[in-house]
């Protein structure tokens, strides 16, 4: 295959030189552009407006949680008197709020965020292709996810507010309007703008796995891919096979909302009257939820994962210890997602000895994972490391994903899960090893990669202030959430003010919205950083971070098609790094193994 | 309004920072370096806070456990939950272990081998003896937890006693009801559609549906009523479609009777339908120590979740079926009240509310509802009283004498003639329990 596909790549390359001198529109070059490393950026910066709004939502909860039912002008301000009287947040809008911060974090920030950018920008460049395998389906994946940011955006303003029914949307209550007003016209549009989402995602991901099996430049064995595109590949295939399964869920539930059909309906009297309904089960939508729900928490996380493994070798100057290791946990890992699911539903009522199958199964999860924490660590041990902005983010996401992976597995014990179910243990639980991993590993790429995407350098110092201040923070909020949890709070709710059980530590909710302000304050650093960059930041060289792999190969400028000459051959993988015998620290991909060399 | 000034204040001391990293940025350039190079300085810095970041880290974790420890969740009030917490006990240990030891590893090496032009990295790709122990160090640590973890939650959803009682929890939006049986020991079966005003749990009776179909009726004849009137189209449509409903549902009732009727042929005297009457509805959630008691729940309208903290016990409530957690107390609310870490745990929250003029607390067991609901979400809640099993034996017997349908009324004078708590019934499904 291989030999194949640099063929068919050398004669994109012959076709590419003529094309190349067309003068390109504005609208074709910023607009609907297909060139990948645009699209990437689209992605980039859509995300990245979307990330604010959910963090400005997820403020105006915490103050209401910090201080329950006092008046905010910040939450007057952006609700107006229909949804905060006098600055109190009303209790629909608090649910309405967290619903949509967690969908916008998960799917839009860390999905097609995370993904989008990083996945497109990278895959051609580290692989050795002049583009993704069809520029069109990629460039309408980026118009479909922004179709369904606005949709989702747009949800916010209806009558009866958007979608609250929680991220997971759990129906009866996401079925029917009349159980809260959310379930009306917002519902609507979340499963609308998921639609797009999801079709966004399977154009994507179709694109990038035909890309990395087919387009890899002559000499990029399997085996020779840096562990960006492992995680990115393995990312792909986790959301061909789970999304579909979310739509169908998705769509049997715009069903059962329009058309009184009754796949997870039955016996239900609400509002004064029996519903006609009768037959259906909500579990089977949490079963169908979940089949795609755990995948996605990896889709979520894997490609963090990947482009850490590349940032830490490339700083701490080091071969990633364990390179095949790492491809077999994210091999493993990638198939263990997809017979876990039934953790999330210990308490559904499901036969317990199903429950523990999936106690066995999700427990096994932990292998691979804590293979991949002793393998970064490692890495580490006698490294030469160079505190990049993006290094340092990649070794916070590794203390993150420690803490987290850890509560796993108690969450992962049923008879533990019993307890801490739908607490805040488990908000803290999922924040830090998903939300925090993958922002972390988001921020690491940004970081890392901003030279090649504007052909800029952002500025080092407000990076680390930015990290040093952001990893401080993401421990305040979360850490003591896992203490609220334990004592056996539940989430989701808009006060503790109803009964006095928790008087003794809701205290600590205060500690944690002080830091997420200023954690968030943070993020505005970071936001003047990137920005100001892409205009001011000084020049960029071609390998600012003395770099081995392909993307480090194109010039500083953005060409279509990559490579002005024919795509370098590959010959040696990617890490190596303080190789004995090599005068510098790095040797590139491309450069030809010396006679008598070993590859690694 | 000050609040908003204050946030504006923050916003631009940012951007001032943010000003001044680019002065600097610009000087150095003057100065003849790139700015975006990572000089010697900064990594010796960031080394010095990848040491100083666990000492934080532990600090903040031991602070939490000092000032926060003792007020978590106090002694399990279950046999049930006495295990869980010896597991989650044994996990404790284990996670902390590997928290710290990982986290000392991860740090101490970031921050020990910064840069130095003068060394060069270890050549070391891959080690398989070193990978081979830390695949099968975990595994083998897993191994032991899984077992201890299955070994456990075999024992607490393991089918209860066959003698043990059951009685039920019923959620709807946004409060729960509990419904104990009467003198014959069984809980009666429950139909959504018999649901009513004065039947809230959807017994089923032969009174119960008879009460329905006559409701169903009346309305029907003031709709057609209507109907015969002169009105609106919109509203015309609006009536039949009324209709159209009613009918369906009188529909179902009448063949509810009809498997009612069947049930009692086959079955006799131990089919549910007959063991409703005496059924006990009540907004008084008691549980005797030392029985176990099968808790069955429902729901009337969408998901809930029946979360017990204190006896570490949790269960969905879903519509359309019955889910069950069995359950037995150990300590009875009043000698919970007693316990000296309970009482260090109410006297600091009574000093919290002393200190914002709230009334005290006294300590009891809650029920919580723990799924998404809606906007009260967060305030549906009961209490839950654990009793001697002689004291909750005389409770029972004297609840009795309020059944949801008293054997002398009929179904024109239902629960008004008990008066009272007594006669709430909750709602019901169509599934039957026994
Ligand atoms: C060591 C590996 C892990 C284990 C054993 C584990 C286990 C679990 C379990 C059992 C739950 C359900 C808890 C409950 O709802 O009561 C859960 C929740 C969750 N986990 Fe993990 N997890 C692991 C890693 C991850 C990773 C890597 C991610 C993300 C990338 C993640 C994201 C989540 C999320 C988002 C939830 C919350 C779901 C909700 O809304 O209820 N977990 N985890
Ligand atoms: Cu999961
Ligand atoms: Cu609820």
């Amino acid at each position: 295959m291989g030999a194949h596909a640099h063929a068919a790549n050398a004669g994109h390359a012959a076709g590419h030189h003529e094309h190349h001198h067309h003068e390109e529109s504005f609208v074709s070059k910023w607009v609907f552009s297909q060139d990948h490393k645009m699209i990437g950026k689209q992605f980039l910066v859509t995300a990245i407006f979307m990330a604010w709004v959910a963090v400005i939502m997820s403020l105006i909860f915490r103050l209401q949680l910090a201080w329950p039912n006092e008046g905010f002008a910040f939450t007057n301000f952006f609700l107006g008197d229909k949804w905060a009287p006098g600055g109190v947040l009303d209790p629909n809008m608090y649910l309405a709020l967290v619903t949509i911060h967690g969908t916008i974090m998960v799917f839009f920030v860390l999905t097609g965020g995370l993904s989008g950018t990083f996945a497109n920008l990278l895959i051609p460049l580290q692989v050795g292709a002049r583009d993704m395998a069809s520029g069109f389906i990629n460039m309408l994946s980026y118009w479909f996810f922004l179709l369904s940011s606005v949709i989702m955006l747009a949800s916010l303003f209806v009558e009866g507010g958007p979608a609250s029914a929680g991220w997971t949307i759990y129906p009866p209550l996401s079925a029917l309007p009349k159980a809260i007003p959310g379930s009306g016209t917002g519902m609507t549009l979340w499963l609308v703008s998921m639609t797009f989402f999801i079709a966004s995602s399977l154009m994507g991901g179709l694109n990038y796995v035909v890309t990395i099996l087919n387009l890899r430049t002559k000499g990029m064995k399997m085996t020779r891919m840096p562990l960006t595109m492992w995680a990115i590949f393995l990312t792909a295939v986790l959301g061909i096979l789970s999304f579909p399964v979310l739509l169908s869920a998705a769509l049997l539930l715009l069903l059962d909302r329009t058309l009184n059909t009754s796949f997870y309906l039955s016996d239900i009297h609400l509002a004064g009257e029996a519903l006609e309904q009768t037959g259906g089960s909500p579990v089977l939508f949490q079963h169908l939820f979940w089949f795609l729900g755990h995948p996605e928490v990896y889709i979520v996380l894997l490609p963090a994962l990947g482009i850490t493994s590349e940032i830490i070798s490339t700083n701490a100057r080091k071969p990633i210890f364990g390179y095949r290791a790492m491809i077999g946990s994210i091999l493993a890992i990638g198939f263990l997602s997809f017979i876990v699911w039934g953790h999330h539903m210990f308490v559904t009522g499901m036969n317990p000895f199903l429950g523990s199958v999936f106690v066995a199964t999700t427990l096994l999860i932990a292998i691979p994972s804590a293979v991949k924490v002793f393998n970064y660590i490692t890495t580490l041990w006698k490294g030469n490391i160079i505190f990049t902005p993006a290094m340092l983010f990649s070794i916070g996401l590794v203390a993150t994903f420690i803490a987290g992976g850890l509560t796993g597995i108690i969450l992962a014990d049923s008879a533990l899960d019993i307890a801490v179910h739908d607490t805040y243990f488990v908000v803290a639980h999922f924040h830090i090893v998903m939300g925090m991993s993958a922002i972390f590993g988001m921020f690491a790429g940004i970081y890392h990669w901003f030279p090649k995407m504007y052909g800029k350098m952002m500025n080092t110092k407000l990076g680390y202030a930015h990290f040093w201040v952001t990893f401080i923070c993401a421990f305040g909020v979360f850490f003591p959430m896992h203490f609220i949890g334990l004592a056996g709070a539940p989430r989701r709710y808009y006060s503790y003010t109803e009964f006095p059980m928790f008087d003794s530590v809701v205290d600590l909710n205060i500690v944690v919205t002080v830091f997420a302000i200023i954690g968030a304050l943070a993020q505005v650093l970071f936001t003047y950083n990137f920005f100001y960059s892409i205009y001011r930041g000084p020049k960029a060289v071609q390998n600012p971070w003395k770099s081995n792999t392909l993307e480090w190969t194109t010039p500083v400028e953005h060409i279509h098609g990559n490579w002005p000459g024919p795509i370098p051959t590959v010959h040696r993988w990617p890490y190596d790094y303080s190789k004995p015998g090599k005068t510098e620290d790095w040797v590139s991909q491309i450069t030809p193994l010396d006679p008598g060399e070993e590859e690694h | 309004m000050t609040k908003l000034l204050i946030l504006i204040v923050v916003v631009l001391g940012i951007l001032a920072v943010a000003q001044l990293a680019r002065v600097y940025e610009l000087t150095s350039k003057l100065r003849g370096k790139r700015e975006e190079e990572i000089f010697d300085a900064d990594n010796r810095m960031n080394a010095t806070l990848m040491w100083l970041f666990p000492i934080a880290y532990f600090g903040f974790f031991l602070w939490l456990v000092m000032a926060y420890g003792d007020k978590m969740l106090p002694v399990a009030a279950s046999t049930q939950g006495v295990d869980t917490d010896a597991l989650m006990n044994f996990n404790w240990w284990i996670l902390i272990i590997t928290f710290i030891v990982t986290n000392i590893l991860l740090f101490y090496f970031a921050g020990k081998y910064v840069f130095s032009k003068d060394r060069r990295a270890y050549w070391q790709p891959h080690n398989n003896k070193l990978e081979l122990a830390w695949t099968i160090a975990p595994a083998a640590v897993l191994a032991v937890i899984i077992i201890f973890g299955l070994n456990t939650w075999q024992n607490i959803t393991a089918p209860a006693l066959p003698d043990a009682m059951s009685m039920e929890l019923y959620a709807k939006q946004f409060d729960w009801t509990a419904r104990y049986p009467g003198n014959d020991g069984m809980l009666g079966a429950t139909d959504y559609r018999v649901i009513s005003g004065e039947n809230p749990l959807g017994i089923v009776t032969e009174a119960t549906i008879n009460k329905r179909l006559e409701e169903i009726s009346l309305e029907k004849a003031d709709t057609e009523k209507e109907l015969g009137g002169l009105i609106a189209d919109s509203r015309r449509e609006e009536l039949e479609h009324r209709l159209g409903y009613l009918d369906r549902i009188a529909a179902r009732i009448v063949n509810l009777r009809m498997v009612m009727a069947q049930d009692i042929k086959t079955k006799g005297a131990a089919s549910a339908y007959l063991h409703g009457a005496d059924d006990v509805v009540t907004k008084d959630f008691m549980l005797p120590k030392g029985r176990e008691t099968n808790i069955l729940i429902r729901s009337r309208d969408i998901i809930h979740s029946a979360y017990i903290p204190h006896l570490r016990i949790q269960m969905n409530a879903v519509p359309g079926m019955t889910t069950s957690m069995k359950v037995t107390p150990t300590i009875t609310t009043d000698s919970m009240r007693t316990i000296a870490e309970v009482m260090q745990q109410v006297d600091e929250i009574n000093a919290i509310r002393a200190g914002k003029g709230q009334s005290p607390y006294v300590f009891d067991y809650l029920l919580l509802c723990n799924k998404i609901c809606g906007a009260a979400h967060y305030n549906m809640q009961m209490t839950l009283t654990v009793t001697t099993a002689s004291e909750f034996d005389a409770w029972l017997a004297e609840a009795n004498k309020k059944p949801f349908e008293p054997a002398s009324t009929n179904a024109e004078q239902p629960a008004a003639a008990d008066g009272g708590i007594a006669a709430m019934p909750v709602n019901g499904n169509d599934s039957s329990t026994n």
